[in-house]
This record gives structure tokens, C-alpha cells and sequence, in this order.
């Protein structure tokens, strides 16, 4: 059992079917894995033991009769960004601390279906607001490969939970690149779905025509296993896809050979840790070697997603916590004098310094005489980012780059720096503006900590990009490293 | 189009351009619209902090947008619909029990009108 929980989930279900451990057990060792070692990374808000136990045991009995789904007793996390029933959902925040969801997000009952026992909640930034995960009410959470250093965000409790081995899978949210960012920080793989490919109902709004839910893996083979439960139309989400879901395993072993992939030439300029940009380029080379041909593709309008993205995304959270304001749910101040100190205190209480920092500038792009300048013109910019991503799939199949400028900071290097917190996302926001899939890899190491190798894909083409994950990791070993643990 | 929510902010910027002016009044007024309350010591670490995101937006200048098309969602398809039928039950027990403050099926708010 010592080392059952590097394991790939396809290779936990092998052992589940053939009886080398049982689903309680296989959870029992995970949960004693987070007693062991979350007091030290802080990657849960909440461990639901009893509960996961029990739903293990369930699972057993459900093998034993043949009468299972696809995951029957895979223990794994969600972010608690992720309305679960019964369950705290706290979106990271001091606001929704005492919230018991009186539902389950879609992306939960899909997974529940499919047998997944869930362990617990998984740390993050605030209302999904962070590329380190230092906004948390609840803390910080650490890199698992460097406790000194973050493991990115927003869903940076998701990835260090599942680089360190306490889940065997993690759900996440990126609504700029808060799946893809942590899970090149904490070397594992991480799937931003096309958006509408999973149903946003239950997860908490940050910014709605950006966010979408994904998983959050070891191997692309085990992202294909939780997506093929994840996806799918759902009429409670009028901004899902009714495109059918396809088998994304069956497309795992195809040959990649003759897909053509473009080394996008703005990601790999100035500012881009030297090791990373060795890294990009010797994955480039593998491809190369599995048959994909390479070339190079422009994005031009690169440098400017940042500012559209920092406007339209608070722009739509301005709007998305207006609902926080004490009434019905959440955080109430005390002794409010009139419904106006109701709103203001509460809200002023509940919301951190980063959350409360975007809704002003998303009012402030919002308001007369200032809608045109900002919103209207990050709009136009989205439209050229997206053209820019037409133009580039005229000549190539995906792009390829890294995931990230650098590998994971240090803790507090940049928590009072706010726009170079913002450059942190600079290679993975244009991928939300223009509503694609894209799939971190691990790809190497710098000064000891992991690299991230990003792919972008056209609209629906998870398919390819798992595969070429899929085959990217049969013919290297970054996703197999695993940090030592104190 | 300008979009208008009532409330006029002073300083606006000429020919629709990003400009990063921001002051103490600026900013004590979005976060009026926000309902926010700012304490009079954090007021000048606001505007700096607002003052550089506002520089970082000054990097859009450098694009001609001239005829281009906003985009406000990543697909420009219309929402689906559903047929106009209720769907949702009763629930009013279970959200009202995660309320700060309910009485005989109302939510308690400060008396608003005297």
C-alpha cells in the first residue's frame, strides 16, 4: 500500500477489479495521507472522512455485484469552488465560510454517478481570484515540490493535493488559466475544457462567459476518464453544449502522427524562464519524434489579452457577487443599522482585499463614461484574439507552448505586486477569452521545481489534445516525478 | 454604445481612449456602486493600487479596434431555450435554513422604510 497513491487512476481501477485492495481501503489510505501531510501544504478547507468512507463501502458492494460506473470507489477531491450538498462550499472565502450548499453542482452528481468517492473540498483563491492561492480566507496553500513556494491558483489546493498524493484525481475551475497555471506549478496534468463542454450549474460564478470546470490528473489517460463523466449537455446550464460527448479513451492510442502543431512564436519571447523555453522546445522535438510536424504560428494579440481579460473578468464579477450582501446566504455583519450598512458591512466584512479590488474595477469599466474605453474595447480585443486563434488553426492542428512564464515563485514574493501577479497569466487567458480547450502537461524542471508544457486546441477537440498528452507521457517520465514529502 | 448605470464618474477619459487618472474620488465612488465600504486609511492604497492595474489597461491603446465587433461570449450563438414550464419545487424550508435571518418564511432584513 506505500506507494498506492501514485498511482494512475486507470491502474487503481485494475487493482479494484482484481481485488488487491478494496475502495475503503484504497480511501483509508489517502485520508490517512492527508492527516499525515496537509497540516504542512493546507491544500483542503474541508475533509468529508466519514462520509467518504462510507460512500467507499458502497462502491465495494456495487463492485462486488457488477452494478458500477466507470469510477465506483476512485477517491477524489473538488475544488470548493463546487456547490456539493450538505457539504461546506466555500469558495475560499470568509463571505461563504458558513455556507451548506442545498445542492450539488451538475459536474458532482455526474461524478457520483460514475462511482467517484469524494474526499473533501480543496483550498483556492478566493472566489476563484488568484494565480497563487495566497487569497484564501482559510491560508496558503504550498507547492508540494517546494514548500517555500506557491502552487499557483486559483485552483492551487486542487493541484498540490494531487502532486502530493492526497487524492487520486481533483476536480478545478479556469476561468484564466486556474486549472492550467497550478497544475504546471505542481507538475501534473490539468484539462480546461472547451467552454460548455461541462456544465457550469453549481459552480460558483466568478466570471460567467470565462469560467468552466475541468479535471485535474496524473496522466491525460486519467483526465480522459473524469472528463467522459464531466461532459455533456446539462438544461440547467443555457450556455452548455449539446455536442455529443465523445469516447475520449478510444481516442488515446491513436497515432498522432501527421498532426500538425504550432510553436507559438509571442509565447516564447522575452521574459520566459530560459528553462521552460529548453523545456517547450525539447516536447516540440518529442512530438516531432511521435510523427507530428511542427512549424511556427503568430498569435499577435497576445500582449493585450492581459488587460482585456483584467477588464472583462471583473467587469462580469462586478455583477456575478452583487449577490453577496448578507440577505439570504453567507455572511451577515453584526447589529446592521439600515439595509445600506446591511450591504456595506457585510460585504466589505466578507470579501477579501483582492475580491473586493476586481468588483471596483469591474464597476469602474462598467460605468458612464468609462464603458467605451475599457469594456467595449476589451470586447473588441477578445474579437482579435479569437481571429488571431482562427487565423493560427488554418495552419496547424494546435499550438504548442509553455503553460507559464516561470516555474512556481516563492511565497509572498508578489502578493503586493498586483499587476505582476497578472503578467503570471499571460500565456494562458487568451485560451478563456476565446472559450478553447487547452491541456497543461509536465514537461521538466527549473531550479527543482516542475515545468509546464501548454497545447491549445480547436473548439471540442479534447480528443486530440488528450492523445497527444496521452502519447506526449508514454515516451517521457515528467508526470511520473513525485515530490518528497517532510 | 455606452452603456449607462445611472451614475456618472468625473474625469472621464477623451476619445474613448484608456486612461489611467485615478484619484481619491474616483475611487471612493466605484466603491459606492460596489457597496463597499473603504476605511480613510486604506483610501491611498486603493488609488495606487487602482492607478497600476489602470496602467496595465493602457496597453490596449495600442491596437485599432476601428470597426471591429465586440465579442461578449466566446460563441456568437443565442441561448438556447426551454419551454416555459415550471421546473423548479418548493425548496423554501431548505434555503431559507442557510439564511442569516428568516422569520415565518420571510428574509429579515433592517427596517427600511420607518
Amino acid at each position: 500500500m506505500t506507494e498506492l497513491h501514485t498511482k494512475p487512476i486507470s491502474e487503481m481501477l485494475q487493482d479494484l477489479d482484481n481485488k488487491v485492495y478494496s475502495s475503503v481501503e484504497l480511501t483509508r489510505h489517502f485520508l490517512e495521507r492527508i492527516k499525515q501531510f496537509d497540516s504542512s501544504l493546507n491544500s483542503y478547507i474541508t475533509v468529508t472522512g466519514e462520509l467518504a468512507l462510507a460512500r467507499a463501502e458502497q462502491m465495494d458492494k456495487a463492485r462486488q455485484q457488477g452494478n458500477h460506473g466507470p469510477l465506483a470507489g476512485i477517491p477524489i477531491a473538488h475544488k470548493d469552488l463546487i456547490c456539493t450538498r450538505d457539504v461546506r462550499t466555500s469558495a475560499g472565502s470568509k463571505m461563504l465560510d458558513n455556507f451548506i450548499s442545498p445542492y450539488d453542482a451538475t459536474l458532482v452528481e455526474q461524478l457520483e454517478q460514475a462511482g467517484a468517492v469524494i474526499l473533501g473540498k480543496t483550498n483556492m483563491d478566493e472566489f476563484a481570484m488568484g494565480s497563487s492561492n495566497e487569497n484564501s480566507y482559510y491560508g496558503a496553500v504550498r507547492n508540494p515540490w517546494h514548500t517555500d513556494h506557491v502552487p499557483g491558483g486559483s485552483s492551487g489546493g486542487s493541484a498540490a493535493a494531487v502532486a502530493a498524493g492526497l487524492c487520486a484525481a481533483a476536480t478545478g475551475t479556469d476561468t484564466g488559466g486556474s486549472i492550467r497555471q497550478p497544475a504546471a506549478f505542481c507538475g501534473i496534468t490539468g484539462l480546461k475544457p472547451t467552454y460548455g463542454r461541462v456544465s457550469r450549474w453549481g459552480v460558483i460564478a466568478y466570471a460567467s462567459s470565462l469560467d468552466q470546470a475541468g479535471p485535474m490528473t496524473r496522466t491525460a489517460e486519467d483526465a480522459a476518464l473524469l472528463l467522459q463523466s464531466m461532459a455533456g449537455h446539462d438544461p440547467r446550464d443555457s450556455t452548455s453544449s449539446n455536442t455529443p460527448v465523445p469516447d475520449y479513451l478510444a481516442h488515446l492510442t491513436q497515432s498522432i502522427r501527421g498532426s500538425r502543431i504550432g510553436l507559438c512564436q509571442e509565447y516564447l519571447e522575452e521574459g520566459l524562464d530560459e528553462a521552460s523555453r529548453a523545456a517547450v522546445l525539447s516536447a516540440a522535438s518529442t512530438l516531432e519524434s511521435l510523427g507530428a510536424v511542427i512549424s511556427d504560428v503568430s498569435l499577435p494579440t497576445t500582449k493585450q489579452a492581459i488587460p482585456a481579460y483584467y477588464i472583462i473578468a471583473p467587469a462580469e464579477c462586478s455583477a456575478n457577487l452583487s449577490r453577496y450582501d448578507g440577505v439570504r446566504f453567507g455572511y451577515r455583519c453584526d447589529n446592521p443599522q439600515s439595509i445600506e450598512d446591511l450591504y456595506k458591512r457585510s460585504r466589505s466584512e466578507g470579501l477579501g482585499r483582492e475580491v473586493k479590488s476586481r468588483i471596483m474595477v469591474g464597476a469602474f469599466a462598467l460605468s458612464a463614461g468609462y464603458y467605451d474605453a475599457y469594456y467595449r474595447k476589451a470586447q473588441q480585443i477578445r474579437r482579435l484574439i479569437s481571429e488571431d486563434f482562427g487565423r493560427a488553426f488554418e495552419q496547424v492542428d494546435y499550438i504548442l507552448g509553455p503553460t507559464t512564464p516561470s516555474p512556481a515563485f516563492a511565497l509572498g514574493e508578489k502578493v503586493n505586486d498586483q499587476v505582476a501577479m497578472y503578467l503570471q497569466d499571460i500565456y494562458t487567458i487568451a485560451v478563456n477569452l476565446a472559450g478553447l480547450p487547452a491541456i497543461s502537461l509536465p514537461a521538466g524542471f527549473s531550479r527543482g521545481l516542475p515545468v509546464g508544457l501548454q497545447l491549445i486546441g480547436r473548439h471540442m477537440d479534447e480528443p486530440g489534445l488528450l492523445r497527444l498528452g496521452h502519447q506526449f507521457q508514454q515516451a517521457t517520465d515528467w508526470h511520473r516525478q513525485r515530490p518528497q514529502l517532510a | 454604445m455606452t452603456q449607462h448605470d445611472g451614475t456618472h464618474i468625473p474625469g472621464q477619459p477623451e476619445n474613448n481612449q484608456p486612461s489611467s487618472s485615478v484619484d481619491e474620488h474616483i475611487v471612493l465612488n466605484v466603491a459606492e456602486l460596489s457597496q463597499l465600504h473603504i476605511d480613510a486609511s486604506d483610501v491611498a492604497r486603493c488609488v495606487l493600487e487602482m492607478t497600476g492595474v489602470l496602467a496595465l489597461f493602457e496597453q490596449m491603446r495600442d491596437v485599432d479596434t476601428t470597426g471591429v465587433e465586440p465579442m461578449s461570449h466566446p460563441f456568437d450563438t443565442t441561448q438556447t431555450l426551454r419551454v416555459d414550464e415550471v421546473t423548479e419545487v418548493d425548496q423554501r424550508t431548505r434555503f431559507q435554513a442557510i439564511a442569516p435571518e428568516i422569520s415565518t418564511g420571510f428574509y429579515l432584513v433592517p427596517r427600511v422604510v420607518e
